[in-house]
């Protein structure tokens, strides 16, 4: 796991997701190739917009009923959440470019 | 200044012409693209690939080669390329809005899962509907589920689904299997697994999620629908060629024409290997061989050009 993103687990997840700060939620697994593009971007917006947004990783493995109860069906998929609300949803890898302009209305 | 070389995508072919390029002193740029690694980061067990006598990962064997050209010196751009002009040297190749210019070019973009582009299709993807079965199989947990296809990768995929789903439907539009006899009678057998034959699918149906497929029986013209929560595609693959196309010779099928025995391209310094010239073998070994034969093929052209 990397010093910037958050390591998020079923126990602590409402509570992640509840901060004051945007969220963005990464779901993800160890057999999942395409996740793993996702691992160096999120690392790097993670670090740029400290204090902005925090990110979050969630392993789909350990943690099976997060990803159940938000209906994911496939991975990566990662969500941002604002106040523990779901805003938008973004299903399939995308490169970091991609992934700052998906999140540059969150981050004002 | 132009690069010697500049490798497009980041498979067995392009990642081992990067190491030859990078240890011929050729300061390779690769552009690795968005599906970075290629086919085999969406596979689980590779056994056929010499040297690994219990198998390997397919994502493990990729980042393997990839730290390998790294040690040599490739460097790598984690994008997609959006255009390319090959129509003088050095060679135009944009990503978004940044141009690398280079004296050759390895084209090793590969191929990707081919879609039926039948309606409820793209809107569901993500939602029930996915061309990856290692990706997305273990959200099917007890629920039925159906594939569509009938090679050796379809019986595959249907086989590793069974683990998670009830009940895998292999849809086929044809009444036998283009798999091998050995594959075909594993899925056929299985006794999770049933065999729609000659079907073709209509439409993926569901607002939010799959529920289910409009299909029809191609031989008594009989449309039903099958109520499913997933539905899997392994219909085989397409070249990734549309950024060349008008620009290289593609075949009928959209796959790069190489001059035979060797990787050189219809263009004069622009050399192709892998899946994206190869419709035939479509193998991690032989697309490593192919990308090793460009790099010497690239090395050879620019000691001829400059000298």
């Amino acid at each position: 796991m990397g010093q910037n993103t958050i390591k998020g687990t079923d126990a602590t997840f409402v509570e992640l997701i509840g901060s004051s700060m945007p969220t963005l939620v990464d779901f993800w697994a160890e057999w999942c190739g395409p996740c793993k593009m996702m691992d160096g971007p999120l690392e790097e917006i993670a670090g740029n917009r400290s204090g902005q947004l925090q990110i979050v990783k969630l392993n789909v493995d350990e943690n099976p009923s997060t990803a159940m109860q938000f209906g994911v069906m496939s991975i990566p998929t990662m969500i941002i959440f604002q106040a523990g609300e779901e805003k938008k949803r973004l299903v399939g890898a995308r490169s970091k470019s991609q992934l700052e302009a998906e999140i540059a209305s969150f981050v004002s | 200044m132009a690069e010697k070389v500049l490798i497009i995508g980041s498979g067995p072919a392009g990642l081992t012409a990067a190491i030859y390029a990078a240890r011929a002193d050729l300061d390779p740029l690769m552009i690795e693209g968005m599906e970075r690694g290629g086919q085999l980061m969406l596979t689980t067990e590779v056994e056929n690939y010499p040297g690994f006598p219990e198998g390997i990962m397919g994502p493990e064997l990729m980042d393997g080669m990839r730290k390998q050209a790294e040690r040599f010196g490739t460097r790598i751009v984690s994008s997609d390329v959006s255009k390319v002009d090959l129509s003088e040297r050095p060679f135009k190749v944009w990503v978004g809005g940044d141009l690398y210019e280079s004296e050759t070019l390895i084209v090793s973009t590969g191929a990707s899962a081919r879609w039926l582009g039948i309606p409820g299709e793209s809107r569901l993807r993500g939602y029930g509907v996915s061309a990856c079965a290692t990706c997305d199989g273990f959200f099917f947990r007890d629920r039925e589920i159906a594939i569509v296809g009938g090679g050796d990768s379809a019986m595959e995929e249907a086989i590793f689904l069974t683990k998670f789903a009830s009940k895998v439907t292999i849809l086929h539009r044809r009444d036998e299997f283009r798999a091998s006899k050995i594959m075909a009678q594993r899925a056929i057998d299985h006794p999770k697994i049933e065999v729609l034959w000659n079907t073709t699918i209509d439409e993926v149906l569901g607002d939010d999620l799959v529920t289910g497929l409009r299909v029809k029986n191609v031989n008594t013209g009989e449309e039903s629908m099958l109520p499913v929560e997933g539905f899997f595609l392994a219909i085989g693959h397409d070249p990734n060629t549309k950024i060349f196309q008008d620009q290289l010779d593609l075949d009928a099928a959209g796959y790069v024409v190489t001059n035979g025995g060797f990787t050189r391209t219809s263009v004069e310094g622009v050399f192709a290997a892998g899946d994206v010239v190869d419709h035939y073998y479509q193998q991690a070994v032989t697309a490593a061989g192919m990308g090793c034969q460009a790099a010497i093929d690239v090395e050879h052209w620019l000691d001829r050009t400059e000298a």
